[in-house]
């Protein structure tokens, strides 16, 4: 009986990391194809990773795609932490219900619904009042924010409610106008939880196909458009090669904050033995 | 704690004396729900003065009241000649410490200290001084750069209480200062905190459930329950005299008969009980009409328990069978049946070691109970 668990254990543990990996272990391997042809292995080799860097037109996207979502995870943490403050932190006001299921709307809203309804906005508002002029990086930045910020409404309501009112009523309690208490204490807490939602619009806005190309106009190409758009003609290795170093990216990504993390938690440990020790 | 007599130490005993703390007729109402039912409080410079009673009797939203959180529904709170009512927390010549002690996580016990005086502008030399001061007062010198969750929970309740006094307010608030606290830890810091509002001078409201914290604490004790006072006083008025059954169970432990007036002359009262059945005699007189129904309450503590019968020909006294035992090493708690089933509770201090007693008290032995014309205390309510 003690043989036979971890055997069962292990193919469990085997079968779910191959269920996950092996697609994208197979997408590096053929990055380093040699043959034009994806599914036809014809040798190693690094020669898609240099065309991928020759050529401008991904260079463009990327920069759009992280320009765009820098902006969106900025204008998207400021706004969803000002929603969750006053969904949490204001008491009842009239209209609260309405506002807070409106906050959460655009989380389960279909993206297609989405994308269409903020295309006709665009063209509307086009028309009446002549801005925007054009579709392009403004027009996917608008959209991208009003569907990030709901999810750091989200985060942050969450945040507040279990944060205890009483450290608020402490700092006003000790002289602090409510203006203060919000950037000395609010705010200070909050932190981790607005760079959570900041992490997060950033990851959806890189991440948003559907929604951009609704959006979007011409000339402005996203990462995920272009991918999209370059595998509709066809399975190409440049694209392997390009999903191979985004792999890479967030790998380093997962692996630093891990690290960090797991050092946070050491010290806490630390510094709880210590107090114990003492006390 | 002795009672000290003159006025200095008295002042709600003196007709001359302005309250420092004024609340007036103050309601406050959630909704449907009434937490505090049109309370009138005075409170004078330099007491420590309790607000007891269960969860749910309005003690806290009081508290709040004072502190600003709460605005009252009607009614007006003055601090210091101040009306209060349109005044924000932020303004007001309070600080309040808090049951959860509210520390700021983020900053160190320092910075948490100091945090009130950085509010007021005050200039950072003196800030360093006053904090520096408060923290050795408090004995926390050595922690001052620690955060708070690398303390233990006694020294986040005085990291709390140097952060409320500080600022030297007028007025201290405490919402159960020592809740959190075990009981070892309680009992010492009991004595530290009304050591430190004896030095300071500053007047502290302190809210609590615990009716032996408020017994030790304070000047003064208001017994609140369903959003009213029941009794204010002096912890021995309040023990020794209470004006209800309420107050008379919820501070310590009370014998509650039940019997009915059948004589009252100008220096005494006499009371039949109904169960057990037996005769009372009160050496005061009072104001209530032959005939009335009363309840006595005597305190465990003021009942004599013994194995002879008594020479005073019954009165005061009445025949039972003990039930109980409870050996606490310096007194013995007995409870004896008495009448038709009712238990009376006794506690006697063990002066003499049990070998001692020829012969000790046992289980199911017959006693007689007796007490003192004085001890017993009458309650219409």
């Amino acid at each position: 009986m003690n043989g036979k668990r971890p055997v069962f254990l292990w193919s469990v543990l085997i079968f779910g990391i191959a269920f996950l990996y092996v697609p994208m272990l197979l997408l590096v391997i053929y990055s380093f194809n040699s043959s034009r042809i994806v599914p036809i292995w014809g040798g190693f080799s690094t020669k898609w990773y240099g065309e991928l860097f020759d050529s401008p037109e991904i260079w463009e996207a990327v920069s759009l795609s992280l320009k765009i979502a820098t902006v969106n995870a900025c204008f998207a943490t400021i706004l969803g932490t000002l929603a969750g403050l006053a969904l949490v932190r204001f008491g009842r006001f009239k209209g609260r219900t309405l506002f807070s299921g409106m906050i959460s709307a655009p989380l389960v809203m279909p993206e297609v619904i989405t994308g269409l309804s903020l295309l006709l906005l665009f063209i509307t508002m086009q028309e009446f009042i002549g801005w925007p002029d054009q579709r392009g990086f403004t027009t996917i930045t608008i959209a991208h924010i009003t569907f990030s910020m709901a999810y750091v409404a989200v985060i942050i309501q969450s945040r507040l409610s279990g944060m205890a009112q009483d450290l608020e009523e402490a700092a006003q309690d000790l002289g602090a106008k409510p203006f203060r208490v919000l950037t000395d204490i609010t705010l200070p807490l909050l932190a981790p939880g607005m760079l959570a939602g900041w992490l997060l619009s950033f990851t959806l806005s890189l991440d948003d196909l559907i929604i951009a190309s609704f959006v979007t106009g011409p000339g402005a190409v996203t990462l995920p458009i272009l991918i999209y758009s370059r595998v509709k003609l066809g399975l190409r290795p440049d694209i392997n090669a390009l999903a191979t170093i985004i792999i890479l990216v967030v790998a380093i990504g997962v692996i630093v904050a891990g690290y960090i993390m797991l050092r946070q938690q050491k010290q806490r440990e630390r510094e709880q033995s210590m107090t114990a020790n003492e006390s | 704690m002795s009672q000290p007599v003159n006025y200095n130490d008295r002042p709600w005993l003196d007709p001359e004396a302005e309250p420092f703390i004024k609340v007036q007729s103050v309601s406050k109402h959630f909704g449907d729900f009434t937490a505090v039912d049109s309370v009138d409080l005075e409170i004078y410079k330099g007491e420590l003065f309790s607000l007891l009673g269960g969860s749910g009797c309005g003690k806290t939203t009081l508290l709040r009241m004072l502190a600003g959180f709460e605005t009252p529904s009607s009614g007006s709170i003055v601090i210091d000649g101040v009306n209060m009512n349109n005044v924000p927390p932020y303004e007001r010549p309070v600080n309040m410490m808090f049951q959860s002690y509210a520390l700021f996580p983020h900053m160190t016990v320092e910075n948490n200290v100091a945090y009130g005086l950085k509010r007021d502008g005050v200039a950072r030399s003196e800030i360093d001084r006053r904090v520096a001061d408060m923290l050795s007062m408090v004995e926390l010198t050595q922690f001052a750069k620690r955060k708070p969750h690398q303390l233990s929970g006694g020294q986040r309740q005085r990291v709390a209480l140097a952060r409320a006094l500080v600022k030297q307010p007028k007025v201290l608030l405490l919402d159960e200062p020592l809740g959190a606290l075990d009981k070892r830890l309680r009992d010492q810091t009991q004595y530290e905190l009304m050591n430190i509002q004896e030095r300071l001078g500053v007047t502290f409201v302190v809210v609590t459930h615990d009716q032996e914290e408020a017994m030790t604490l304070s000047t003064r004790i208001a017994v609140m329950d369903a959003g009213r006072f029941m009794q204010i006083g002096t912890p021995t008025e309040i023990y020794e005299f209470p004006n209800s059954r309420l107050v008379a169970e919820f501070i310590g432990n009370a014998n509650m008969f039940e019997g009915r007036v059948t004589e009252n002359g100008p220096d005494h009262v006499a009371i039949e009980g109904k169960n057990p059945k037996c005769d009372f005699y009160i050496d005061h007189g009072m104001s209530i009409a032959e005939g009335t129904k009363v309840w006595i309450a005597l305190r465990p503590e003021k009942i004599r328990i013994s194995k002879e019968k008594p020479a005073n020909g019954g009165i005061n006294s009445v025949r039972g069978m003990v039930h109980d035992i409870g050996y606490l090493g310096g007194t013995s708690t007995y409870r004896v049946q008495v009448g038709d089933g009712h238990l009376v509770e006794i506690t006697s201090t063990n002066q003499s070691r049990p070998k001692d007693v020829n012969p000790p008290i046992d289980w199911d032995e017959e006693v007689f109970l007796h007490w003192e014309p004085s001890s017993s205390v009458v309650l219409t309510k």
